[in-house]
């Protein structure tokens, strides 16, 4: 994963500069934050991506060359023809037209554009028609408003906004396969880094691959216009090492800690309208309307990477959830303080 | 007509009280009137959507930014988006097709005067009722406010359950009424431009003006129809029990896809084809040389509208479309560049041995020849499938097409008005305002829309309200905002040249710019029905043929 500590000073010195404007300019709330990484379409972590970048390359050549040709003649028409006094009173010799020059301007283009359909087409087809190797992973992804449900049906595991696969050696190549769908609106799944979007429609199931190369966690968002929370739907994709991944899968895989100590908690979860939407496995909450919480303190993020996995964060979600997410379909769950207390204390032990 | 009868007194008689004057532009069946009614209107709509441009840049000027909340920022995108495609881009073009094309092939009128009046309003109540929603409509969140689902309202997001009470009908109802105010529209545009051509002026004689909106108005017939339709099915669903696009129930989301887009993909060249029409009448002038290859524009501009036809689906390359899908539309999109490319090309070999006269119009020109060229290119890497699905639905597009909308649609547009201006008011537009215009709009132009690409390549979506900060795109976001308020700026210098300019503007005479077209043979502004004697022409410049009979164009053509 690039760092991007070179340009910490400058965003750093930017945002001084952006926040006292910003605030002449009547611009209130701006909140500083920690720095995340950039996450470019050119830096590809995976066999998909990296297609994509050389086909860029070809792409980026030749509209690079008619733009310097085409810009060039037409500055230097420009200043070339550019009226003289001495002219003025006589009309420049009419000149209407040239058949060689409209046809060499005709199949030099459609040259260029052949060329470009075929080397687009080998990539259309090299990504979208991929075999699914036997030893790849398979996940379901689900788009809701606003956040996204992962589910691995051959290893039993159902997990949210955060989603693991293991890291593909390209010698031994071990993709994840993803099938998408949505459970109410369009939502579109993207990591810049490891390949284009493909959406996630309702009553549609969309296919995509991923095999990435390199461990590391890869941010991405959700890319097509989804509801009021459109833009804190947020993705993170952990590529683990085989071992880390094999270890995380057998830890999702274990029904929900249970921990006499939180059992007040675990009640008024239990007793309220949590269960509704919310699932702990092994027990009777198994609402599917929002995330799977059997291991929610296995996730680095709360309402889809809206929030850091505080137990601040955790109690303001419960609270007030507009404060982190105006919009987002988890309501204010009107609790006092102390079964608010004792509900955090439970979640946190959903290791 | 009695109406007519009114319209000839109305430029006769002085001196009458302002409720006479306002009730004669309210029932005006005269194509010049009805022109500068659709510019006014789309002025006005300019001024609100810029405004709405403006929160959201002051919104994502800075990371994690409260200065609206998001349902009003999905509103202030949803009006903007709508706002400017229907009730700024289509209006101020027809007005300029209906003020122009009669004077420039010698009619009296476009052919069907009421039609045209009934086309206007509706298209005005239109934008009207859009705008009502504010106070009668209720979207996702609160009561009585705009809609929210963006401008291309994907199913199921309209859906009542996604978005329950009425927002969602108000932006349907109207943009239903409005595209029949531009069927109507293009059906006087065809009418007029194959029926009521004067003695001589053959097809092949028009000006490139009048194909281009002719092509331009078949498009509208063509497209804004399965856009009716859509909208037509998408209320039977929301209130007859309908399930076109009800995904809970079978519907298909994807179908919806189809039908907005072979509405909107040739809607783009509905709006750019004018401005290839300006760009030709302005360029030839102030080169001072006749248009290069006339013929070849005009095959270009008729295989631009068919192929503009068969491109909608690259709107869809996310969608999971099959890789020959794909390929196909990958490969239809490229095609368009190649008449586009023509096009482009053609206006270069007009300028190339001109004597260019650098006037704010040949500006405008100018800016829009290069920006029209970026533009297209940045859509070559948007049609090769793979690549678009790393640039779909991020900053990139919306760079893109705000590089199509304003770097060509806007500067060709204000270039237009610089040079018929003189010809609607008889004053000329004040140069040095208009240099100012020039660039700072240039400045702010590159400022917001060069860097915008960039987020789009660090993996920023659109129609974001918010984001983390950190990620590469704060300072650009901030610059953007701030290229935005300077466009805003070099707009409010436009809007105080128009209004100086009428009152105290250079008197234009009949024809400033030593131009060739018949609209430059009438006064400024030209006299009820235009031409006291219908003109005949002989050739494709027939002021040339008036000014240059020892060397006319008819000995050439």
């Amino acid at each position: 994963m690039p760092e991007t500590n070179h340009t910490h000073g400058y965003f750093a010195e930017a945002t001084r500069f952006v926040v006292l404007i910003a605030a002449l300019a009547g611009v209130c709330g701006a909140e500083s934050m920690t720095f995340g990484p950039i996450t470019s379409v050119f830096d590809p972590h995976s066999p998909n991506a990296d297609s994509v970048v050389h086909l860029s390359h070809l792409v980026l050549a030749i509209t690079g060359f008619v733009f310097a040709v085409v810009s060039g003649l037409l500055l230097y028409a420009l200043i070339a023809f550019r009226g003289r006094k001495a002219s003025a009173g006589r009309e420049p010799a009419p000149v209407y037209g040239s058949t060689q020059i409209e046809m060499a301007w005709t199949i030099i283009p459609t040259l260029l554009v052949l060329v470009m359909v075929v080397a687009t087409a080998r990539v259309i087809h090299a990504i979208e028609d991929a075999p699914k190797p036997d030893n790849a992973v398979e996940v379901i992804a689900i788009g809701h408003q606003f956040w996204w449900e992962f589910r691995y049906p051959q290893l039993g595991i159902v997990t949210a906004n955060e989603l693991h696969m293991p890291v593909s050696d390209p010698a031994r190549p071990r993709p994840t396969f993803l099938k998408l769908t949505s459970a109410d609106t369009d939502h579109s799944f993207w990591i810049p880094q490891l390949g284009g979007k493909t959406d996630l429609i309702p009553n549609r199931v969309n296919t995509m691959w991923f095999g990435p190369k390199e461990t590391g966690v890869y941010l991405g968002q959700c890319a097509q216009y989804c509801g009021t929370q459109h833009a804190k739907m947020l993705l993170r994709v952990s590529v683990d090492s085989s071992d880390d991944f094999a270890a995380w899968a057998r830890s999702q895989q274990q029904p929900a800690a249970h921990d006499e100590a939180v059992a007040a908690g675990r009640r008024i979860f239990e007793t309220t309208a949590c269960v509704n939407c919310h699932t702990v496995a092994g027990t009777n909450a198994n609402g599917r309307f929002g995330p799977d919480l059997t291991h929610l303190m296995s996730r680095a993020t709360l309402a889809a990477g809206a929030a850091p996995n505080t137990d601040e964060k955790l109690r303001l979600w419960i609270q007030t959830p507009d404060a982190i997410k105006p919009g987002s379909l988890m309501p204010a769950m009107q609790l006092n303080e102390s079964d608010t207390d004792a509900l955090v204390r439970y979640l946190e032990t959903l290791k | 007509m009695s109406s007519n009868a009114a319209a000839i007194q109305a430029y006769q008689v002085p001196g009458r009280t302002l409720v006479e004057t306002l009730h004669e532009w309210l029932i005006t069946v005269d194509h010049k009137r009805i022109g500068i009614l659709y510019i006014v209107y789309a002025l006005t709509c300019l001024a609100v959507a810029g405004v709405e441009a403006l929160v959201i840049r002051v919104q994502l000027m800075v990371p994690h930014n409260n200065f609206v909340s998001p349902q009003v920022f999905n509103r202030m995108f949803t009006m903007h988006g709508t706002t400017m495609i229907f009730f700024v881009a289509i209006p101020v073009l027809f007005g300029f097709a209906n003020y122009l094309i009669p004077l420039m092939i010698g009619a009296r009128d476009m052919a069907f005067p009421r039609l045209n009046a009934f086309s206007f309003w509706l298209t005005a109540f239109g934008g009207l009722l859009l705008y009502f929603s504010f106070l009668g409509g209720n979207g996702l969140y609160g009561a009585g406010t705009a809609p929210d689902v963006g401008w291309w309202a994907y199913a199921p997001l309209t859906s009542r359950a996604f978005s329950p009470g009425h927002s969602s009908d108000y932006w349907t109802i109207a943009l239903l009424i409005s595209g029949f105010g531009s069927i109507g529209g293009g059906i006087n545009i065809i009418a007029t431009i194959l029926s009521m051509r004067c003695p001589g002026m053959t097809l092949g004689r028009m000006p490139l003006f009048a194909w281009m909106n002719l092509v331009m108005a078949a498009l509208v017939l063509m497209a804004i129809a399965p856009l009716s339709a859509a909208q037509i099915m998408l209320t039977i669903d929301r209130y007859l029990g309908g399930h076109f696009f009800d995904t809970q129930a079978g519907g298909s989301a994807t179908l919806w896809m189809h039908f907005f887009w072979i509405f909107g993909h040739p809607e783009v060249y509905v709006l750019i084809l004018p401005c290839f029409a300006f760009i030709s009448e302005i360029v030839p002038v102030f080169s001072r040389k006749p248009i290069f290859g006339y013929p070849v524009m005009v095959g270009a501009t008729v295989s631009i509208g068919f192929l503009s036809m068969s491109v909608w689906a690259h709107h869809m390359f996310t969608i999971g479309m099959s890789s020959y899908a794909n390929s196909f539309f990958t490969i239809t999109t490229l095609a368009v560049g190649i008449p586009t490319g023509i096009k482009i090309f053609n206006w270069l070999g007009t300028i190339w041995g001109g004597d260019i006269q650098f006037k704010t119009p040949m500006l405008f020109a100018i800016g829009f020849l290069f920006q029209f060229l970026l533009a297209g290119l940045t859509g070559i890497m948007l049609g090769s499938a793979a690549f678009n699905w790393q640039l779909s639905g991020s900053y990139f597009v919306v760079a893109h097409f705000h590089y199509v909308i304003v770097g060509g649609i806007i500067f060709a547009l204000f270039g237009a008005f610089y040079y018929w201006y003189p010809k609607m008011t008889g004053r000329m537009l004040n140069e040095r305002l208009g240099k100012w215009h020039f660039w700072l709009f240039v400045v702010g132009f590159h400022l917001t829309f060069d860097l915008m690409h960039i987020p789009g390549i660090l993996g920023m979506p659109r129609r974001i309200y918010t984001y983390e900060p950190g990620r590469g795109w704060d300072t650009l976001n901030y610059l953007i905002s701030i290229g935005a308020f300077i466009q805003a700026i070099a707009v409010l210098i436009f809007v105080a040249n128009l209004i100086i300019s009428y009152f105290k503007g250079r008197e234009a005479g009949n024809d400033p710019w030593d131009a060739w077209t018949l609209e430059w043979t009438v006064s400024s502004p030209p006299p009820a029905y235009n031409f006291a004697k219908v003109p005949v022409v002989a050739s494709r410049r027939p002021l040339w043929d008036l000014k240059h009979p020892e060397d006319s164009d008819s000995q050439y053509e």
